[in-house]
């Protein structure tokens, strides 16, 4: 196995561990961090595999994700949080260790998936894509496992990290569809920012579950 | 044939020997650059010789109520612990008893070990002791699933689940970066930290602390015994970086084959390697605060869920599943 695969491959496997960082942290701030770490990763590895495959367009893709999502949108969050005065603990639905339990579940999940349904594919770009599945149902587990609105716009944002490697791994994603997707993504954060705002006015709280209770009929 | 036999019986009592003589330096060493770090002057770097040699001469008490467990303990657990410690490759990885240094006939002695060493705390029936015990054993059954699978992930790489083969196959292997590898990398150091009650599972350096785990088991032992139980702490600490060096960066290790220079080359190799360990956990150990105790189950199953993913990887990358 070459060097340029292996080292794209560890940046990957960096990847589903903050992945699984994104689970394990107890505090907000950690959790932002973590993701700006995922990011960042990502970042590389798409530089990575622009370098050694030749591919100067995903220089582009590796740089929108190095500033959007490795410190615009951490930094936004950062002062979201901030602003919001809301707890510095992750409210959860289930425990870290449950949480950790189940991920694991979804990482053998992605990769038996894989290897069923990719049978045709080189074994490394089927390692990759396992890879990638992971981290996006790892993002999906995010979502469901924090109650927080701030953690689950986390969530999203990790998942997207994992199509970009997905994307970067199947080699044809045109530059145009990865630049609508960073734009999709970041008028996404939009939307969540001022849902989060408004639930606050609302409810008081950021935390989903005051939306259960909540019918519509109007105060 | 004779004179081949005998070069590598003494060359696997040197083993054994340097294991014993160099433990105490390694932890001297950690708790002096421990020391530097917080700007303190600290204990001179063989104080852990001169604190064994002091207990060794002092009396024993022993509980009235303690049993003949209480008393057999201590030589037990630093005989397995040493054994142990004996087998792990340091130096070279052709040595005579290489055969036996199986992975898991090392989790098995470090296992009992560790039954030992809990069933001698609640032996006397003090609480403390029992709530060590307890804790002990709490993160145990954490650590040991994290170490089978992380022997596992290493035995699909290099096919043996001998160290020394495992160590001939790294050293063979040109320089590759593994997933697999790294992240039972992560795994094992955090099992290491786990299994030698080093910050944050556990903190060696107080005596009299709710949170303590190993030193609360322990607690009742003085004297030679308590001596004893240093040491076999001292070794195992020893062991763990042993095993780290062994198993992930075996360069400098002399292959089976070679003579006396090239244990030569390899015994100042494991030495610097051990020493720079020694100051990579005490550098480690500065930069982190000790966790709760109750949050020690997420610390460890993390262990545990990187040995699971790095097994997973492993397996995906032979197509196992296929």
């Amino acid at each position: 196995m070459s060097q340029a695969y292996e080292i794209s491959h560890l940046l990957a496997g960096v990847m589903l561990v903050t992945s699984f960082a994104l689970l394990y942290q107890e505090r907000v701030a950690a959790v932002l961090n973590a993701f700006a770490a995922q990011s960042i990763t990502l970042a590389l590895a798409v530089a990575w595999a622009a370098w050694s495959d030749n591919r100067p367009d995903l220089f582009i893709t590796a740089l929108i994700a190095l500033t959007l999502k490795g410190i615009v949108i951490p930094v936004a969050l950062h002062r979201t949080v901030a602003r919001l005065g809301i707890h510095r603990e992750v409210e959860k639905v289930v425990g870290v260790g449950a949480a950790l339990m189940v991920g694991l579940a979804l990482t053998g999940l992605a990769q038996a998936l894989v290897l069923k349904v990719a049978t045709g594919m080189a074994s490394h770009a089927r390692e990759d894509l396992a890879l990638a599945l992971a981290i996006i149902l790892l993002g999906f587990l995010m979502m469901i496992v924090r109650r927080n609105a701030v953690t689950q716009v986390v969530g999203f944002m990790s998942m997207e990290n994992g199509l970009i490697l997905a994307a970067t791994g199947a080699r044809g994603m045109p530059l145009v569809v990865e630049v609508s997707v960073a734009f999709s993504v970041l008028i996404s954060l939009f939307v969540f920012a001022v849902f989060v705002f408004r639930i606050r006015e609302r409810f008081d709280t950021v935390d989903l579950e005051a939306l259960d209770r909540m019918r519509g009929d109007g105060r | 044939m004779t004179r081949d036999l005998v070069v590598q019986f003494l060359a696997q009592g040197a083993q054994m020997a340097f294991v014993l003589l160099i433990a105490p330096l390694a932890v001297g060493v950690v708790r002096r650059v421990k020391a530097r770090l917080m700007r303190r002057q600290g204990p001179p770097l063989l104080q852990a010789y001169l604190d064994l040699a002091k207990l060794l001469r002092k009396e024993s008490v022993i509980a009235e109520s303690a049993s003949w467990l209480f008393r057999s303990a201590p030589y037990l657990i630093f005989a397995l612990t040493w054994v142990a410690a004996a087998l792990v490759p340091s130096f070279a990885s052709g040595l005579m008893f290489n055969w036996a240094a199986d992975v898991v006939a090392l989790v098995a002695l470090l296992g009992a070990a560790r039954a030992l060493l809990a069933l001698a705390g609640m032996d006397v029936g003090t609480s403390f002791g029992g709530i060590g015990s307890s804790r002990e054993m709490m993160i145990a059954t954490l650590a040991e699933p994290a170490m089978m699978l992380i022997v596992l992930t290493l035995a699909i790489a290099a096919g043996t689940t001998r160290l020394a083969g495992v160590a001939d196959f790294f050293i063979a292997e040109p320089f590759g970066v593994r997933v697999s590898l790294a992240l039972s990398l992560i795994s094992l150091v955090i099992v290491a930290l786990a299994e030698n009650a080093r910050i944050p599972v556990d903190n060696p350096a107080t005596h009299l602390e709710l949170t303590m785990v190993h030193e609360a088991m322990v607690v009742e032992y003085s004297g030679r015994h308590l001596a004893l139980i240093e040491a076999a702490s001292h070794l195992k600490l020893v062991l763990y970086l042993s095993l780290l060096i062994c198993l992930f960066a075996p360069f400098g290790m002399a292959p089976a084959t070679a003579g006396l220079s090239g244990w030569a080359i390899g015994l100042a190799a494991w030495i610097a390697k051990l020493l720079a360990g020694a100051v990579l956990l005490g550098v480690w150990e500065v930069s982190i605060a000790k966790m709760r105790v109750f949050r020690l189950p997420d610390f460890v199953g993390v262990a545990f869920v990187f040995g699971f993913i790095a097994i997973l990887l492993a397996f995906l990358t032979r197509g196992v599943f296929a």
